[in-house]
């Protein structure tokens, strides 16, 4: 089995700052790039790996292929105009960047949000984090080569888009949260239609079980793979799902109680294995809680009431100078937003963090080491790396 | 159609941007103690100017246009956020396989390249040596509004504007995002231009090839490849 | 929060405190005093947890801003640390010996901003750009729309309407 800074005798030797000393030119070893083609449900990213049979002694990240540069973007946009600049940051799950945005600029402009905005709020963010998992949670298997699943969760997960275009008009990109609360109620149905699609993800979530969970070559190739220590959590900071794959909570639903979702009861799934097998458990069991909180929200949800704070005219909206910042829980884990205002009609700086910032290069890098080759897509997806939160 | 331009003033400018340290001509040890030059210009590429496909004549074009139109084989290559809208092609709800399209791994065996949205110039060399290292007849995609005048990063010093000055672009879906169904009306537009004989853009591009390649070495920085790569 | 800030005050010279949230403040610190003050709260007071390292570009004043943001898992509350450097000789001593995902920042920030961080690991390395032999983009007198429109193709169409005015002129147009 496979453990991290096991053995390291027939690799190469170490220097005093723990970098591997490398000699290309003694025909032992052979520089390998994967990417940046997507390898499974990752985004654009390529990894420069150092190989010894099919062995990887070193590896490094390399980022960029996605940059747009949008910190500086959103410098010279006025505050409504970033809201479509923003969303665009992560195409897998939106949501939580139109909700941090607003929810900065709402803190810094004193601005009460509607307690039925509120719940709507939760709702999208939930319904984005469904169809994200949906994705992830088979997309795990696909990398062993089992795409059977990612067709099916695809297939609930259309259907979780079609939901998103009802209520807010756009399929991939929503932009229904906006400063001071959300564009609509729900229309008449929706939540009968809602709660069809949920029984869809109710009987998905055992099929896919056995299918994933109960397969031999699954379970033989990502239990003990990537295991990640305790005391890396801190030290290298990884959130979300990774980090309670390690038997240590890291939800910021929990700990930091956003919108209602104190109201909500739910209890997030640890265990202490921390390898791949685990990480796609912990998913696993997020996708069935998360079906929970939805129908939790829809039967505690006020029926109707106000949706939007006034605000002043969005034309020429003046923040006053202050800087905060504000995180909330994506499908990979604590994401924040970090805003600082000069008191003009635009930001001044506008800085993101995602898990995927430190997840996909300084903690994948240290994990490839010792792993096979076959195995890199699997470690990359189950850190579920969103290299576009890495370069913005 | 040949495009005019000053080639000279431009082929100056970026002469010898593609001598980058690791094209240079080097000596390695061999394990049994010889030792071998390495040219990575000659031996790891092919120098040779690159030649148009010609049209056949008759109803042996007409009958490789219909069989090419049938098999449009796309590269897994996801440039920018559209290829989000990929795998939902691929599921039973829309189905692109009934449509003779489906997805590649590797260039050498595609034929259809979607830029899937912006292009990012450290993206853009990849996508330029993918598309070079498809064999002819192919063809590109450009998705999203992004493709086509930059739509939301149009301010942006990192992502293109317009693709069509960097690579030949068959069909554009406009759009941001383009939904499943719009990509799959340009498959069907594709098949149309492909069946009529019209989609040569390929071939236009090797015509204009010193026009477009001043464009890529334009803004294309660190060049350390050929200027065609096969 | 309150309560740390007076301990902190007791022992390192801070100002310009900001109690933002219940579980988050901001305070400013000499260039100097940064390093030992984030060493003294990791190992004192729970702030293991490191949560982000950007900057900002105050070029009225002539200054960087750099935001150390740390994070207490136990009590769940963040601290924000500002440092300001001088902008034209941007240099900041590199933490990356506190928490071991601190160089990529450093990295990032030296590419993006053109803040040197010496001895950081791997800081001289390009991050996102390739190529790039301008000012660091992130700066504030980098002009983005300039330098794309001289760089890239813009297609010709694209027409600008000050929002106020095309408004007025459409509801309004006898005025």
């Amino acid at each position: 089995m496979f453990t991290i800074n096991n053995d390291r005798s027939k690799f190469p030797e170490l220097d005093d700052a723990g970098n591997a000393l490398i000699d290309l030119t003694s025909h032992k070893y052979l520089k390998l790039w994967q990417g940046p083609q997507h390898p499974g449900v990752t985004g654009n990213m390529s990894l420069e790996l150092t190989v010894t049979g099919d062995e990887i002694v070193e590896s490094k990240t390399h980022v960029g292929y996605l940059h747009r540069g949008f910190e500086k973007l959103m410098e010279r946009r006025t505050f409504i105009q970033c809201f479509p600049t923003c969303i665009r940051l992560c195409v897998a799950e939106p949501d939580p960047n139109e909700y941090l945005l607003s929810s900065c600029v709402e803190e810094l402009a004193g601005i009460e949000v509607p307690e039925t905005a509120q719940w709507l709020r939760m709702l999208a963010l939930e319904m984005a984090r469904l169809q994200v998992l949906l994705r992830q949670v088979p997309g795990q298997a696909g990398t062993f080569a089992l795409g059977l699943g990612y067709q099916w969760g695809n297939y609930i997960r259309d259907l979780i888009l079609d939901r998103f275009e009802e209520l807010t008009g756009g399929r991939v990109y929503h932009m229904y949260i906006l400063p001071g609360g959300v564009r609509g109620l729900l229309p008449n149905g929706f939540k009968n239609r809602l709660e069809e699609n949920l029984k869809l993800v109710d009987e998905f979530l055992p099929n896919v079980w056995d299918l994933i969970y109960t397969n031999s070559v699954f379970k033989k190739r990502a239990k003990g793979l990537a295991v990640i220590p305790k005391e890396w959590i801190d030290q290298y900071g990884i959130y979300g799902p990774a980090a309670r794959a390690a038997g240590i909570m890291r939800d910021v639903r929990k700990t930091h109680p956003y919108l209602f979702y104190s109201e909500i009861d739910f209890e997030p799934f640890t265990t202490d294995e921390s390898d791949v097998f685990a990480r796609s458990l912990v998913r696993w069991h997020d996708l069935k809680m998360t079906v929970d909180i939805i129908r939790q929200i829809l039967a505690k949800m006020p029926e109707k009431g106000d949706i939007k704070a006034p605000t002043p005219n969005v034309m020429h909206w003046k923040i006053p100078k202050g800087e905060t910042y504000v995180k909330c829980e994506s499908s990979r884990g604590e994401y924040g937003m970090y805003l600082v205002t000069d008191g003009s009609d635009k930001p001044r700086r506008v800085n993101l963090k995602g898990p995927s910032y430190t997840h996909a290069t300084s903690v994948l890098e240290k994990l490839l080491v010792n792993a096979n080759i076959a195995d890199t897509a699997a470690i990359m997806v189950s850190l579920a790396t969103c290299p576009p939160e890495i370069e913005r | 159609m040949k495009k005019d331009f000053d080639k000279d003033a431009l082929s100056d400018m970026y002469k010898d941007k593609f001598l980058a340290p690791e094209n240079e001509i080097r000596f390695v040890n061999a394990p049994d103690g010889s030792i071998i030059e390495v040219n990575p210009l000659d031996d790891y590429f092919c120098q040779e100017r690159p030649k148009e496909l010609k049209p056949r004549k008759g109803v042996v074009e007409k009958f490789l246009n219909w069989a090419r139109a049938e098999s449009l084989w796309v590269l897994g290559f996801g440039t920018g956020c559209g290829s989000i809208e990929i795998p939902p092609l691929s599921t039973p709800r829309f189905d692109m396989y009934r449509f003779g399209v489906q997805m590649r791994a590797t260039p050498r065996q595609s034929n259809v390249f979607i830029i899937s949205g912006y292009l990012s110039v450290k993206t853009l060399k990849r996508a330029i040596r993918s598309y070079e290292q498809m064999p002819s007849p192919k063809y590109i995609i450009a998705l999203g509004s992004c493709t086509i005048n930059g739509g939301m990063y149009w301010d942006s010093y990192n992502t293109i504007n317009r693709l069509d000055h960097y690579l030949p672009v068959d069909v554009y879906i406009a759009g941001c995002m383009p939904r499943p169904e719009a990509l799959l009306a340009g498959f069907g537009k594709l098949k149309e231009l492909i069946k009529e004989g019209k989609a040569e853009k390929a071939n236009e591009y090797i015509q204009n090839l010193d026009w477009y390649k001043a464009n890529q070495k334009k803004i294309i920085k660190d060049w350390n490849m050929p200027d065609y790569n096969w | 929060m309150k309560q740390l800030v007076e301990i902190i005050q007791n022992h390192f010279p801070i100002n310009d405190i900001d109690l933002r949230k219940k579980s988050l403040a901001f305070i400013s610190i000499h260039q100097n005093q940064a390093i030992p003050l984030l060493e003294w709260l990791k190992t004192t007071h729970g702030y293991t947890a490191f949560v982000l390292l950007t900057a900002v570009d105050w070029i009225e004043e002539n200054r960087f801003q750099l935001t150390y943001l740390i994070s207490n898992p136990e009590n769940f509350t963040e601290l924000g640390v500002r440092v300001f450097i001088d902008r034209e000789k941007a240099e900041m001593v590199s933490a990356h010996h506190l928490w071991k995902s601190i160089w990529v920042y450093q990295r990032e920030l030296k590419e993006m901003f053109g803040i040197n961080f010496p001895d950081s690991p791997r800081v001289n390395e390009s991050f996102i750009l390739e190529g790039w032999d301008t000012i660091p983009p992130y700066r504030r007198d980098f002009d983005t729309k300039q330098y794309s429109e001289e760089t890239y193709f813009p297609r010709p169409g694209r027409s600008t309407n000050d929002p106020a005015k095309h408004m007025k002129s459409k509801l309004y147009p006898k005025d």
